[in-house]
């Protein structure tokens, strides 16, 4: 337990108003694991994710990202907590006023990446998703799975420990959501810890992962 | 630190660029800035030239030094002599009782009431030029002539000069509370356009605070934005009130050669424009940090 990088214990999620999304959930994930998290919409799988990123506090419990008590960190930590994380949520949040490559560039510009070095990086993740030809391209012009892709090269340009993906292939083709799964495999082969909010039965046959079922805000 | 400046550099030239993918909008602000900074400086401007114009016509260098009646010729004579060796004064002239009277019943008008005169009223004078046309020396050796023994009544003839000077002080109160008010209007409507900069860059904002941007990366831009928009907005006062200057010039361009007198305005100099568009800038910032600490933090990613 001591070496998880991430853990919950006994973590609770009321939002305002009395709905309680995740109920005295508690487990842990060591370094360099992947695993899936199931469950029917609304079971609380994105919820815990943004737990892990401090876009949603708990409001019981402690939530510990690499050592980090998260549920009880200061505003001015969470930006190097995310620095460590890759996120990819359903809503990608790309930003249309710039180019593909200029949306990858986005965490090292923040981060003041020496800009050659994270040019060079950026046109990495971009060949990874296999975008590179892409790149002067604006994000609005791209497909769907695109897009999804673009988003997974801006969640791994900076190199994080953990990778965070919330219905990664929800509304992509299978044969899309086959290459998306597949990337996000060939990230934990090289040891980066994968984190998936998924209900697409086919990955989790495909890849055998470890599974955590969520029902009604609970571990079932 | 070259790090740092880069940073700074990339979100300075990211806030020009966004000024100048609308020029309209950004044009109208700067303009509507601009107009309202223009009242203060236009006054601050007419209150130089005002002060510059009393102070080279007005401080004559002539001060009129009268004795009591009945101080002899004996004692004018060493007042004359203590007159002339004070540092200060180039030559003094007298001016007898009888010339004076003499000089007023040749001025029409009052020649016939000089003569209903049974004695001669006025007193001996002096008429003290000074070396340098200089208010201060002027009213220094006004005060120092009043203390000496049998001299009645002493006359700096710049006495106007103090009043102009007391209506520039007001002008000057009148100047700084219109230059209050409009630096709030300033920061106000910095404080309204930072607003709305916030809101279009909503996404660019929560992707930021998402991908690991730190608060005051964030705010940087905006800070900038509001600076900047307020240099313009200076920018675009100053060149309203040279405009205006010119155009105000050519009329008294006619007026001076009525009067054979240079009653040109002088525009404002180059270190009092600067430090307009200082000024301008720092009340667009702090429109800015206002704006921005009300408004950015209500934005997070969900």
């Amino acid at each position: 337990m001591g070496t998880a990088i991430v853990s919950f214990s006994q973590v609770s999620k009321r939002y305002p108003g009395g709905y309680e999304a995740l109920k005295n959930v508690s487990f842990s994930v060591e370094p360099g694991e992947l695993l899936f998290i199931t469950g029917h919409s609304g079971a609380g799988k994105s919820t815990l994710l943004k737990l892990i990123a401090a876009i949603e506090r708990a409001t019981a419990g402690v939530v510990l990202v690499a050592g980090q008590n998260v549920s009880a960190m200061r505003g001015a930590a969470i930006p190097f907590l995310r620095r460590n994380l890759g996120l990819v949520f359903q809503d990608q949040k790309l930003l249309y006023d710039r180019s593909a490559f200029d949306n990858v560039m986005l965490p090292l510009v923040v981060t003041g990446h020496p800009w050659r070095d994270a040019a060079r990086r950026a046109r990495a993740a971009l060949d990874k998703v296999g975008l590179l030809e892409r790149e002067r391209a604006n994000p609005i012009t791209l497909s769907g799975g695109e897009q999804q892709r673009l988003c997974i090269a801006r969640a791994v340009v900076n190199r994080p420990n953990i990778l965070i993906a919330d219905e990664p292939t929800a509304s992509l083709d299978a044969e899309y959501a086959d290459a998306i799964v597949e990337m996000f495999r060939s990230f934990n082969q090289v040891g980066v810890t994968v984190l998936i909010a998924t209900h697409d039965d086919r990955a989790i046959r495909k890849l055998q992962p470890r599974v955590l079922t969520l029902h009604r805000g609970s571990l079932a | 630190m070259i790090g740092w400046l880069r940073h700074h550099w990339l979100s300075f030239a990211q806030t020009a660029r966004r000024l100048a993918a609308n020029p309209l909008a950004s044009l109208l602000n700067a303009l509507a800035i601009g107009v309202a900074l223009t009242l203060p400086l236009g006054g601050y401007v007419l209150l130089v030239n005002l002060q510059h114009f009393a102070g080279s016509a007005a401080t004559e260098a002539r001060i009129s030094v009268f004795l009591v009646q009945e101080a002899t010729r004996a004692e004018a004579a060493e007042i004359q002599a203590r007159l002339r060796a004070t540092p200060g004064v180039r030559s003094v002239e007298f001016v007898g009782r009888d010339a004076a009277l003499a000089g007023l019943k040749r001025t029409p008008g009052v020649a016939e009431v000089v003569a209903t005169l049974r004695e001669n009223p006025l007193p001996d004078a002096f008429v003290v030029t000074l070396t340098a046309r200089d208010a201060e020396l002027a009213q220094r050796l006004e005060q120092q002539f009043g203390k000496l023994q049998k001299v009645a009544h002493v006359q700096a003839d710049s006495a106007w000069v103090q009043r102009i000077n007391s209506l520039i002080g007001f002008g000057r109160t009148a100047v700084l509370l219109t230059a209050a008010l409009l630096a709030f209007a300033l920061v106000t409507v910095t404080f309204n356009t930072i607003r709305l900069q916030i809101l279009t860059q909503r996404t660019e904002i929560e992707v930021g605070k998402l991908v690991g941007a730190t608060n005051s990366y964030i705010r940087r831009p905006f800070f900038y934005l509001g600076a900047l928009q307020g240099a313009l907005g200076g920018l675009a006062a100053w060149a309203i009130v040279e405009i205006g200057i010119a155009l105000l010039n050519r009329d008294l361009a006619v007026l001076s050669g009525l009067y054979a007198v240079d009653m040109r305005l002088q525009p404002l100099d180059s270190t009092d424009g600067l430090a307009v568009l200082a000024f301008a800038a720092v009340l667009g910032w702090l429109g800015a940090y206002v704006s921005v600490s009300k408004h950015l933090y209500k934005i997070e990613p969900s």
